[in-house]
């Protein structure tokens, strides 16, 4: 999906000569700049594409407050998220200091970083897939699909307070590094509050798996628009001059990113 | 060429062609920032504050939003128009939230009552 | 290369032009020049128009008669479902941007291309993509939900809604980066002395359009891609069964499909208020006025879409507001009907075939636009919901607006495209022939809806007791609809036939002071050698005929 955006700098005819900067254009600066508007232009869209998700979690979420707090409290693992969350900052992070590579024409640093950020994204659909594989075994799945097992680890009606701890589902065993962020058990109070488990939780699970799997697809287009600026990188076809798509695909990243930021505290952290 | 563009030029005063290269101290603090208001969401949920706790939860995301906005995604440093286009994103998704949330609370009681 | 090559032909004729500039099937299937991308695109609007097109007949035919008439109910609704989807999705959103726009915008702005041409290609392709799946739903089952998708019965019905969905889907990432394209193009792309205030209204038009494509499209984008969801997987997110919202589904729909008609209309208005200007002989009245109307009209228009939802159990204070609001809609574009009045007013007016497709646009769009008043007003609205009411205004607006400004640009255009002049008298009879067909087949549409004809019924045997007239107002608009076919035929046949027999097309061959004019008919590929004079756009005063070069010429200020 981003990836036509940033692919206007091949020249697109065969007369002219100096280094990707397409006939149209007068000059570097002007093919750059034109990218960059045409770049976050795209992004508006993409807002606007999560943005219906986000309002339809909004609706649900103002009216049925209920299943949310249950849902999330029960069944959403918030280290797993809040580990996903710092990769993703960190992926950032590496996203930003290569565009700056580029900028002064460190080359091998370039690809070095670039590298790095293809890793994390690995890194964050393996977790991803690891919380997707838990859900699907507990037949915590989108509304017509959601039959929760009343399981040995997990029975929602009627549960007695006692039993469930929040980090009982946690199927992975927590490293002490990852216990920083590890929530302490509820309290008593709310705990209580869910005696029984609310109606149409399903419609929560629908909209925890359409934005983070939207988020998903928009992390593997991401990726893949990383590879093809590392593939070109390695080519070294980037230097301070000419480094407009190194830019264009980390802005992408970074708004991958700026909507991991907002789907973290309003599916993981919801009290 | 277009008065436009130049603007956009005068912008990157860094003396290059293009663009300003974040300083890498900036980079730094930005992501040591990221990462301490990550935990800091976390770390709020362990205070009951009621209503008030999705508010804080998305005020600190909007906060870290708008760090990777302005240092990472360049716009503190950029042509101000894309900021404006980025902004304008924002304001529609507000419009389309608001009016939608305001009819559904408004019809919220038939369904109710049905 | 640029140089117009005279041998007996009008100025500004060139035989060495962007149609000759390369040869053979790949030079067209993978070219990045707008302008070819442009004529692909028409060529295959025209098409969807055509496929569009047989489908109203069908339906109007099935209508000519109560009962049965020639098809199955279940086929019917089929049709009126793909008549709606092709005409929306395939014709009307891209028609004036994607086919006129794409070709027009850059030369027209003075620049050799769009900034993202192979983006443009990628859109090209895109909607050809989203085309193939709408003919595969064609021969696979068809459609029968409407061309608005309403949950729930889109959720429970037996036909290819998964497979149209995904074919609008993938349209409106076309039209997102046709958009995209226009922005950056008219904001990147201006030679010297292009200033804001010095782009034609067209333009002005473009840009508007392109900011309702980029925000108001991804919200369709994530509609349909929950609707396939619901499906597919049964999401419920619309579905009541499962604790979703069907009132939601209507509210993600229109945030796009309201804006979507300000799409389809803006551009519309951008030709017009060319055409007007360029045939009064005159400058355009109330420039600027009309150039932030366009952009008010983009803006308001995302204010309003609750006012297609008032009776379907949305709220008495949400309804309120977009009524409200809706008004506020009215007032940008009478700022532009009053102006283009004003600017014919004591104007030498040139009554050529693209003048009389305006003229007619202004009568048409000026009904449409006024019975618009009627179905924003709550109480009014209650009554005339899904009637015939709703189908003739919005016919009038979306085929006696767009599409005649549509057919007015193409015949404004089409002798800088092809080269080629057609027969003036042959194309305006043509023109009056779909105009009075277009008043014969929608206006009864209006009676019959006052008086409580139901939209998207196949039998009205049942009405006919309290309304027996309704047999004789259907006939009559079938009859009419058969008129209008008839004439968009006869346009389509002179246009064709100028290919063949036209004559060469001169440089300027109708007295048009923006940039396209200057560049020879057709133009070369790159446009501009060097970047073009930029002046006003619309200095009818400096521009005379000269009977000797056969084409208009610019002269100097009196």
């Amino acid at each position: 999906m981003g990836k036509p955006v940033h692919d206007d700098h091949h020249d697109h005819s065969a007369s002219h000569g100096s280094t990707f900067l397409a006939h149209h254009f007068a000059s570097h600066e002007q093919q750059f700049a034109a990218g960059k508007l045409g770049m976050w232009i795209f992004l508006v869209t993409e807002i606007l594409l999560f943005g219906g998700l986000f309002c339809a979690y909004a609706v649900y979420r103002a009216n049925h407050p209920e299943i949310f707090r249950f849902a999330a409290e029960e069944f959403l693992d918030k280290r797993l998220g809040g580990i996903n969350t710092c990769v993703l900052i960190f992926s950032s992070f590496t996203m930003a200091w290569a565009v700056r590579s580029a900028q002064l024409n460190k080359q091998r640093q370039l690809i070095v970083l670039l590298a790095i950020t293809i890793a994390c994204g690995f890194g964050f659909l393996g977790i991803k897939y690891v919380e997707y594989k838990h859900k699907w075994e507990e037949g915590l799945l989108w509304a017509a699909s959601y039959h929760p097992h009343a399981g040995a680890e997990k029975e929602p009606v009627p549960a007695s307070p006692a039993q469930v701890p929040a980090a009982a589902l946690d199927a992975p065993p927590p490293t002490q590094s990852q216990l920083a962020i590890v929530t302490p058990k509820k309290t008593d109070a709310v705990e209580s509050e869910f005696k029984t488990e609310p109606k149409n939780v399903g419609v929560f699970f629908s909209i925890y798996f359409m934005m983070t799997g939207l988020h998903g697809i928009h992390v593997i287009a991401g990726m893949s628009a990383i590879v093809w600026v590392l593939l070109r990188a390695r080519k070294g076809h980037f230097n301070s001059e000419y480094y407009g798509p190194v830019d264009f695909v980390g802005l992408y990243w970074h708004l991958v990113d700026l909507v991991w930021i907002y789907l973290f505290p309003l599916l993981y952290l919801i009290h | 060429m277009g008065n436009a563009h130049s603007a956009a030029h005068d912008a990157g005063h860094s003396g290059q062609a293009t663009g300003h290269a974040v300083p890498f101290p900036v980079l730094v603090a930005v992501f040591a920032a990221l990462l301490f208001l990550t935990f800091l969401t976390v770390a709020a949920t362990w205070v009951n504050l009621g209503e008030l706790n999705l508010w804080v939860a998305l005020g600190i995301a909007t906060l870290k939003a708008a760090l990777v906005a302005l240092y990472f995604m360049h716009l503190r440093y950029d042509h101000p128009f894309n900021g404006l286009v980025f902004v304008a994103a924002l304001t529609f998704l507000a419009l389309f939230l608001a009016m939608t949330l305001l009819d559904s609370f408004e019809y919220q009681q038939n369904i109710t009552n049905w | 290369m640029a140089a117009a090559s005279s041998v007996a032909v009008p100025a500004g004729h060139a035989t060495d032009n962007y149609l000759t500039h390369t040869r053979g099937f790949l030079s067209w299937a993978l070219t990045l020049d707008h302008k070819r991308i442009g004529m692909m695109y028409l060529v295959s609007i025209m098409a969807s128009f055509l496929l569009g097109g047989i489908f109203a007949l069908l339906i109007r035919t099935e209508l000519i008669s109560p009962g049965r008439t020639m098809m199955q109910a279940s086929t019917y609704n089929q049709y009126f479902t793909l008549h709606g989807a092709v005409m929306t999705f395939l014709f009307i959103i891209p028609g004036i941007p994607a086919a006129l726009g794409n070709f027009v915008l850059p030369i027209m702005l003075g620049a050799k291309d769009v900034a993202f041409p192979r983006l443009n290609l990628a859109s090209f392709y895109l909607w050809l993509l989203g085309a193939v799946f709408f003919v595969v739903v064609l021969h696979t089952g068809g459609l029968d939900t409407g061309w608005t998708f309403y949950t729930p019965y889109s959720t429970t019905t037996s036909t290819q809604v998964t497979l149209a969905v995904t074919g609008a889907f993938i349209l409106g990432f076309s039209s997102i980066f046709t958009g995209v394209n226009f922005i950056a193009t008219i904001h990147m792309l201006r030679p010297p002395g292009m200033t804001w205030f010095r782009l034609p209204l067209f333009l002005w038009a473009l840009y508007a359009t392109a900011l309702v494509q980029v925000l108001a499209t991804p919200v369709l984008g994530i509609t349909l891609m929950l609707l396939a969801a619901e499906r597919l997987f049964g999401l419920g997110i619309f579905d009541p069964k499962l604790g979703g919202d069907p009132v939601l589904f209507q509210h993600f729909f229109w945030f796009y499909s309201h804006p979507a008609v300000y799409i389809m209309i803006l551009p519309g208005m951008g030709v017009i208020s060319e055409i007007i200007s360029v045939f009064s002989r005159k400058h355009i009245f109330g420039y600027k006025f009309i150039a932030m109307s366009s952009v008010a009209i983009a803006l308001i228009g995302f204010l309003v879409w609750g006012h297609h939802m008032f009776t379907s159990g949305q709220s008495r204070l949400a309804g309120m507001i977009f009524s409200g609001l809706t008004f506020a809609v009215a007032i940008p574009s009478a700022i532009k009907v009053f102006n283009w009045i004003s600017t014919m007013y004591k104007g030498s007016i040139y009554l050529t075939t693209p003048m009389w497709y305006a003229l007619e646009f202004l009568f048409l769009f000026g009904i449409g636009g006024l019975t618009g008043l009627f179905l924003g007003s709550l109480a009014t609205d209650v009554h005339l919901h899904d009637t015939y009411f709703i189908v003739a205004h919005f016919h009038y607006v979306m085929v006696g607006g767009t599409t005649f400004a549509f057919l007015a640009g193409l015949y404004y255009w089409w002798p800088k495209m092809t080269g080629c002049m057609y027969s003036q008298n042959w194309a305006s009879l043509a023109s009056v022939l779909t105009f009075i067909g277009f008043n014969l087949a929608f206006f009864p549409q209006f009676l019959l809806g006052s008086r409580g004809m139901p939209r998207r019924y196949y039998d009205y045997t049942g009405l006919l007791g309290e309304h027996p007239e309704f047999t004789h107002l259907h006939r009559v608009s079938t009859l009419g609809s058969y008129f209008l076919a008839i004439g968009l035929f006869m346009g389509l046949f002179c246009l064709i036939y100028s290919l063949f027999r036209g004559k060469p097309a001169p440089g300027n061959p109708w007295g048009g002071a923006t940039l396209e004019w200057q560049c020879s008919s057709p133009p070369p590929h790159d446009n501009f050698s060097s970047p073009p004079v930029v002046g006003d756009p619309y200095a009818m005063k400096n521009i005379k005929y000269d009977p000797k070069a056969g084409s208009y010429v610019k002269v100097e200020d009196a």
